[in-house]
């Protein structure tokens, strides 16, 4: 039996190496691996994802140690993490604040996708899997929301739960089975917690694949042209690492102004009232970052129609990459795509605007048009735009877009480094 | 230009996902006279000497309906009392402890690691001796509230005759600042319900506003701390970014 | 593959563009200083959020009653989530724990450094060999050891009526924790 081919000349990684070449992968997906040398900031919202993700997992760790999943003890429980633990309110606090902005983050990515075509051929795989990493980032981002057992916890779980019972038969038995009894409680809490704690991980498998995926096909750019050749790329290391490291800085100073300062800022004050099953808050509006789903929720006055609607404006991310006929990718070179791209921008913000209302009045209006323009982005304007707008010419290269206007021909390479560095 | 843009979007985002959690708040709640508080802001601490005179209204007036359970006497420590004023106040309560060695419950003084004794050994008690309505624990109720500190002076010295055709309940009064402006619990701050040690003027106002931060210390006792670690990691975060753009100038120099 | 891709197939080093060598050198030497120093500043609050919380700190002491312990009795108590004995020795058990010569012990220690009334031994109940609660062995009970005092049931550890170890595999005496007599039939522990 042959070991593998170990380049690396350490003898201790040379060992490891050539029995299990992961440091050899790691080296050719994180080293070697050649970017396109003119992405923007945008492509950073991926990697701080992903680092976010690392924080709330370190952070919800160190929080299960300390927090009990049942409902006399659990509210409880946070408040003496709050206030007893060596540090507990700054964990608890930092797992509160990155997920939002956790969400915020993959909001930027998911448009920045969008807005460049990094959906299209041959890149579907990468879009299918981000979308269902979406949709276990909001199953997460759920479940933990109910886990400190406030106010907001117990009707946010009892209100999404009931949005199963919308469907005929098979609903009723189903929420029955969710909550573990005839209403959310204790088997609920608990339950919630075991799955709050599974999905990060299942979540990281997922982002595992969807990396993977994307190294198969190389990164998408703003002109949605392939690398031609060494002169349009550059190794991901320390090239992009170092952009990255620069980006996720700048979003974290961000992100400290909101954890220390104003913490409680994106919660709501009644999560500090603990759960009554007998009362409902006056006032009861999810998360900023499920406020556009909740207002196509509500556009459609029927119940299973309201949430057919919701879960079907998701559902439909899932075949963007065929919906969208247009053979290029970027929309720099699309300008009537790009005109109604912005505008299913300042759509998603109106819907959220509606979610965050009562429906009353103007905002039900809004909320029905709002829900009218997005599916009819998807399923009207990117299928007919994509046949009809006639886009600019592409450059012939990245590297020429980039020199266009003179300057120096000869662009620098990138180090000569020892693989043991690595 | 690229640079820019980004930047740009990226802000946008930010201000956008922002307001709507500032609509999702501004939906609520009546307009409240706004105080000045000097644990407001990201330099703001609390101010001891005024929480201790709020602990005494606390103690005097509030606590005789209202529990504060998930407080400890010995986090009277962070508001500057002593280890000996602490240990004096606990012991003036009583809570329950056992069963002893012949398996009885008994009474015994308060020490300093228990919780506060609560007025009521149970809500329903509670609801009896106030008229049906349950008065709710003080623990985190400055984060609780629309408004925090605001809310709570505002709603102690919010009681008023109620404005013609507006019927109030038997055993409910009008209250300005209470969501559906009948609360159950009557005024209770007037001037001069305490005597302060300090000499301070115990106005109804002064009174209520000192009792709120006391209950904005106990709400989240390690804010001060939250604050001053913020602005450590902060200007770690400026400088390190500010290095790390160096960095990344220096690099991408070589491409461009 | 001892170098890595150069985008450009020119063999320059990054960021040859600009600036001198030594300067671009202590640039990121610095900055990976800061950034290792800011990730180990990280690690600290989730590695003391394991530490004792404040509430478990402050019940770090307990007050006892011993008023009814009679001579050649003990009680134990729960401190810090650990047995302590608190037992009331007889004439002869003081005796015996006095007149031990130090060669024969293997912790020597005199019993007048560990008790600070004669008649009240107070020890923390854990074996110090891997942490398991001795019995008491005096005469009267089942008697498995020679020094009338404790044996500890997993391996055989045998303590003298002073709690100090004579013979088995612990290495220690048994602990005496921090206590004082408030009254004299009041002791606080811790």
């Amino acid at each position: 039996m042959a070991l593998y081919p170990s380049k690396f000349k350490n003898p201790l990684i040379n060992w490891i190496d050539s029995r299990l070449p992961i440091v050899t992968l790691m080296h050719h997906e994180y080293i070697e691996f050649q970017m396109p040398r003119n992405i923007n900031y945008l492509w950073a919202f991926g990697a701080i994802g992903m680092l976010l993700l690392m924080l709330m997992i370190g952070t919800g760790i160190m929080l299960a140690m300390q927090y009990t999943p049942n409902t006399g003890l659990a509210f409880a429980s946070v408040e003496h993490i709050m206030r007893d633990v060596n540090f507990g309110w700054l964990l608890r606090y930092m797992h509160a604040n990155a997920g939002a902005f956790f969400f915020l983050a993959i909001y930027v990515h998911i448009f920045r996708g969008l807005y460049y075509g990094s959906y299209q051929k041959p890149r579907e795989m990468i879009w299918i899997l981000g979308v269902l990493l979406y949709l276990l980032m909001m199953a997460t981002g759920f479940l933990g929301y109910v886990l400190p057992w406030g106010q907001m916890s117990f009707w946010a779980a009892t209100v999404i739960t009931n949005l199963f019972s919308a469907f005929p038969v098979v609903g009723d038995p189903i929420v029955t089975w969710l909550w573990g009894g005839f209403s959310v409680d204790n088997p609920t809490l608990n339950r919630f917690f075991a799955l709050h704690y599974l999905l990060p991980f299942v979540l990281l498998g997922v982002v595992i694949l969807h990396v993977a995926a994307l190294h198969i096909t190389g990164s998408n750019n703003p002109l949605g042209i392939d690398i031609k050749g060494p002169q349009d790329s550059v190794p991901f290391h320390p090239y992009v690492t170092i952009k990255d490291i620069f980006a996720f800085c700048v979003y974290l100073i961000l992100f400290s102004v909101f954890l220390f300062f104003m913490p409680n800022y994106m919660g709501h004050p009644d999560n500090y009232i603990p759960a009554n099953p007998l009362v409902t808050p006056a006032h009861i509006v999810p998360e900023w970052y499920f406020l556009p789903w909740y207002a196509i929720l509500r556009a459609i006055p029927d119940k299973l129609g309201g949430t057919l609607a919701m879960f079907a404006a998701v559902l439909v991310l899932f075949v963007l990459p065929w919906l969208d006929t247009s053979k290029v990718k970027s929309m720099v070179f699309k300008p009537l795509t790009r005109f109604c791209f912005w505008l299913f921008v300042a759509d998603c913000i109106i819907l959220g605007f509606c979610g965050a209302n009562n429906p009353e009045g103007i905002w039900v209006i809004a909320s029905r048009l709002g829900t009218l323009y997005y599916f009819g982005y998807f399923l009207v304007l990117l299928p007919l735009l994509g046949k009809i707008e006639q886009p600019k010419p592409l450059p012939a290269s990245i590297s020429e877009s980039i020199l266009k206007g003179g300057g120096s021909v000869h662009a620098h390479g990138a180090t000569a480094q020892p693989m043991e560095k690595a | 230009m690229r640079t820019m843009k980004s930047i740009i979007f990226a802000a946008a985002a930010v201000a956008v996902s922002f307001g709507f959690a500032e609509v999702a708040k501004a939906n609520e709640g009546i307009e409240l006279p706004q105080q000045i508080w000097a644990q407001s802001g990201p330099f703001g601490r609390i101010d001891k000497t005024q929480a201790r005179r709020g602990f005494q209204v606390f103690k005097e007036i509030c606590a005789n309906c209202h529990s504060l359970g998930l407080v400890s006497y010995r986090n009277l420590r962070g508001i500057g009392f002593t280890e000996d004023q602490v240990k004096e106040i606990a012991a003036s309560a009583q809570v329950q402890d056992g069963p002893n060695d012949q398996g009885e419950m008994f009474m015994r003084p308060a020490i300093q690691s228990d919780r506060f004794v609560k007025p009521f050994e149970n809500d329903k008690k509670a609801r009896v001796a106030n008229n049906g309505s349950l008065p709710p624990d003080l623990s985190v109720i400055v984060k609780a509230r629309h408004g925090g500190e605001d809310y709570i002076a505002a709603l102690l010295t919010g009681y008023a005759d109620a404005p013609a055709g507006f019927s109030v309940p038997d055993g409910k009064y009008y209250n300005k600042y209470f969501p559906g402006n009948t609360v159950g619990m009557p005024q209770m701050l007037f001037d001069d319900s305490v005597t302060y040690a300090d000499g301070t003027k115990a106005t109804a106002l002064q009174e209520a506003k000192d009792v709120a931060v006391f209950l904005s210390y106990v709400a989240e006792p390690t804010q001060d701390e939250r604050k001053a670690l913020g602005v450590k990691v902060i200007l770690f975060l400026v400088v390190f970014s500010g290095l790390m753009y160096a960095c990344k100038r220096q690099l991408w120099a070589g491409l461009h | 593959m001892s170098t890595i891709a150069h985008p450009s197939g020119a063999g320059t080093a990054p960021g040859d563009g600009g600036g001198d060598a030594s300067r671009r050198n202590f640039l990121y030497l610095a900055t990976t200083a800061v950034g290792a120093a800011g990730v180990g500043a990280l690690a600290w609050p989730f590695i003391d959020s394991m530490n004792p919380a404040a509430d478990t700190l402050a019940l770090a002491s307990i007050e006892v009653d011993i008023a009814s312990v009679k001579p050649g009795e003990q009680i134990v108590v729960t401190w810090q989530g650990k047995p302590v004995f608190i037992r009331h020795r007889t004439p002869d058990e003081i005796k015996a724990a006095e007149s031990v010569k130090p060669e024969e012990m293997k912790d020597p220690q005199p019993d007048s450094a560990r008790v600070q009334k004669p008649e009240w031994l107070i020890l923390i109940g854990i074996c110090t060999h891997l942490g398991c609660v001795p019995n008491f062995d005096g005469q009267n009970s089942s008697h498995l050891g020679q020094f009338n005092g404790w044996f500890c049931p997993c391996h055989g550890s045998q303590y003298d009526t002073s709690g100090r170890i004579r013979k088995g595999p612990a290495p220690k005496n048994l602990g005496v924790p921090k206590y004082a007599f408030l009254k004299d039939t009041v002791v606080k522990i811790g």
